[in-house]
């Protein structure tokens, strides 16, 4: 019974052959081979970032014709050294919404760790390193306190961060005291997080070098272990193709950064924790235990997942960043004051994840999403101050991109489902 | 095709269990050998997924032993069961639809390179595996949402095999899958004993059980009910075990018509 050919069941006999990947048909195609896999992808609902990429573009294009100074090298970096603080939160929130479940909490804590860093290296004269440590473990610690009631306790996320929303805005005006605003001074460490440029040229395009060479050497010796290995590998041409579409989106940007004041300290430290946080999210055991818990819980468990752990863990981290967009948010405004953390932050936060394609439903998105959902939130925020419309107009257009991410996410997993893909 | 090896892989002698007032399983027998299939069949409630549970360590047995290759071992934790070879593919898979299929079967034991996962080596295993098995899936890459249930069954069988267990039970494999589907999963069985595995296959169709089992053991109220030999038994003889329908008018006549044969 084990390889005849069974005369009255043609299914059985196509078993016998082996099965090709389709990857590899792609690539005999050539050209129109990657041209009908995109088209497969679109038709099954696997759109990716390409909602959003075309969004940018056409609201880059409204207001560059509203206003020609839109896309000059000053509101570009201007836009780019005020998305990180709301970017940073982002990156946070996205390990949360992999998980499925939603930290309310991120704006609050934010604001806590602006506070501890006024409070302890202005007011108590500690060092501005060890004021940011505190911070920082800070956030931590009180992402792993929600990860803990959610996770060990069982109450829903939801609930947890709700209170915590609550309790540490509360918090965050008891630490700052009756002064109500500490200004940070603008010289210090905190302070440069968001004023600093390396002024030199040589610093944005050497940047982008190192990362093209870096890329394409890491993307060349993993097809040639590939090969190695026998498995289906990307062949030369792709490699080059894709390493000349990151040159593009890295001496681009450097470009027009470098036609302003220079590269922003606060991109360069943003795109590092893009590349890090991406790089545990899809090569480390945790990264794929995150997605798995994403996928089904049962399943992890009976994997031997420590799905406790993992959850803990996830919060913690949703926290870290949090305080670390503090950070940026303090010195973006150069003060700690009461109203850090609250009004629009946290929407502004959970929008960009969902916009940049992050999906509620969990298990599906990267870290690189907050970076495309925040460009679309500042770039509105931006044209729309450009053009004098009041914040209830900007409010309601951020609103109604924000329904519009939704509608696509929630419309690409519908699909996906009749296509057997979710 | 009944290979009888020294001592069976496993062996239950007089399990009992029981769960506050039920008294699920009592005195329970079964042998399974290397290369043997042994269907377990009975009807509902009739103790089947008990059974099960209590080999791979979900619930311990309250009296009987249990013999691992003729020893009496103790299994009182899932890990117990995994450590002594014992696989279990539940009847919800356990899969997670948005990983692909090589990370699904290598979750939660991922391989590492460098303190990174080893994607390479991984898929280079999986492509291995599943071709040993003859499991026929478009590519090792696609997230497990877009295989067909058939698919997704033999994948999860085959995640089941990378720990080289001895003895794999099968709980429910075909259940809810399409004729064509019910028989990728059943030659998947029949690979499995032919590259010596003992299988312990739970299933409610008799026509799947006549196809791949070596022997049916039957449960009926939590009690054996008859261990058949599928070649020289017919279908009836075991739903009427199964029913507990062995005295009526049906048997008494082919019983009778059995002995005037004679």
């Amino acid at each position: 019974m084990s390889t005849h050919i069974d005369p009255v069941n043609p299914a059985a006999a196509h078993d016998a052959i082996p099965a090709v990947d389709p990857r590899l048909l792609v690539r005999e195609q050539g050209f129109s081979g990657y041209l009908n896999e995109f088209g497969r992808k679109m038709k099954a609902g696997d759109l990716g970032s390409i909602p959003v990429v075309i969004g940018l573009v056409v609201i880059w294009s409204i207001f560059q014709g509203l206003n020609s100074n839109f896309l000059s090298p000053e509101n570009l970096t201007n836009i780019a050294i005020t998305m990180v603080a709301t970017g940073m939160i982002a990156v946070g929130i996205i390990f949360v919404l992999l998980l499925g479940e939603i930290d309310l909490s991120v704006g609050s804590v934010s604001g806590v760790s602006g506070a501890i860093v006024a409070v302890l290296a202005v007011t108590h004269g500690v060092n501005e390193w060890l004021a940011i440590l505190a911070a920082v473990a800070g956030g931590a610690l009180i992402g792993a306190i929600h990860g803990f009631f959610f996770a060990r306790i069982g109450a829903p996320a939801f609930a947890v961060t709700l209170s915590g929303l609550l309790f540490w805005s509360g918090a965050m005006l008891q630490i700052l005291g009756s002064n109500g605003t500490i200004n940070i001074d603008s010289d210090g460490v905190v302070g440069k997080l968001t004023t600093y440029y390396f002024s030199d040229v040589a610093a944005g395009y050497g940047l982008a070098a190192v990362a093209v060479v870096a890329y394409f050497l890491a993307s060349f010796s993993d097809s040639k272990r590939r090969q190695a290995a026998g498995v289906p590998s990307r062949p030369l041409g792709e490699i080059l193709l894709r390493t000349g579409l990151l040159a593009l989106f890295t001496f681009g940007p450097a470009a027009v950064f470098n036609q302003y004041k220079g590269l922003p300290l606060a991109v360069v430290l943003f795109v590092v924790v893009l590349v890090g946080t991406d790089f545990v999210l899809r090569r480390t055991s945790f990264g794929r235990n995150v997605f798995a818990l994403g996928g089904s819980v049962e399943a992890s468990r009976r994997a031997g997942i420590n799905v406790t752990g993992i959850r803990i863990a996830v919060f913690s981290i949703s926290g870290t960043f949090a305080a670390i967009g503090g950070l940026f948010w303090a010195s973006k405004i150069a003060a700690a004051n009461q109203s850090a953390g609250a009004g629009d932050l946290l929407m502004n936060v959970i929008a960009a994840a969902v916009i940049g394609g992050t999906s509620l439903f969990g298990g599906r998105g990267r870290t690189w999403n907050a970076l495309l959902g925040v460009m679309v939130i500042t770039s509105i925020q931006y044209g729309l101050a450009l053009e004098g419309i009041a914040t209830p107009i900007q409010y309601m257009i951020t609103g109604a991109v924000l329904l519009a991410t939704v509608v696509i996410d929630s419309v690409t997993r519908k699909t996906q489902k009749t296509a057997g893909r979710a | 095709m009944v290979h009888v090896s020294a001592a069976p892989v496993l062996a239950l002698r007089g399990v009992s269990k029981r769960f506050g007032a039920v008294q699920a399983l009592t005195d329970v027998e079964l042998e399974v050998h290397s290369g043997e299939v042994v269907a377990l069949v009975g009807d509902n409630g009739a103790g089947k997924s008990t059974l099960v549970k209590t080999i791979a360590g979900v619930h311990p047995i309250d009296d009987g032993v249990i013999e691992w290759q003729g020893r009496p071992v103790s299994i009182t934790k899932p890990h117990d069961a995994q450590n002594l070879g014992i696989a279990t593919v539940y009847q919800d898979l356990a899969l997670c639809d948005n990983i692909d299929v090589v990370g699904n079967l290598f979750l939660g034991r991922e391989l590492k390179r460098r303190g990174v996962l080893d994607e390479v080596e991984m898929e280079r295993r999986a492509r291995e595996l599943l071709t040993t098995l003859s499991i026929r899936i478009p590519s090792v890459r696609i997230p497990i949402a877009s295989l067909s249930g058939g698919q997704r069954q033999t994948v999860a069988i085959a995640r089941s095999m990378l720990g080289e267990p001895q003895l794999v039970i099968l709980d429910e494999p075909t259940a809810a899958l399409g004729v064509e589907q019910t028989a990728q999963v059943l030659d998947l069985v029949e690979r499995l004993r032919e590259r010596g595995h003992a299988v312990i296959l739970i299933s409610h169709n008799m026509a799947d059980v006549k196809a791949v089992a070596d022997k049916v053991a039957v449960l009926r109220l939590g009690r054996n009910n008859g261990v058949f030999t599928v070649a020289d038994t017919s279908q009836e003889e075991i739903i009427s075990a199964i029913t507990g329908a062995t005295e009526n008018a049906v048997t008494r006549r082919a019983a009778r018509t059995g002995e005037a044969h004679k």
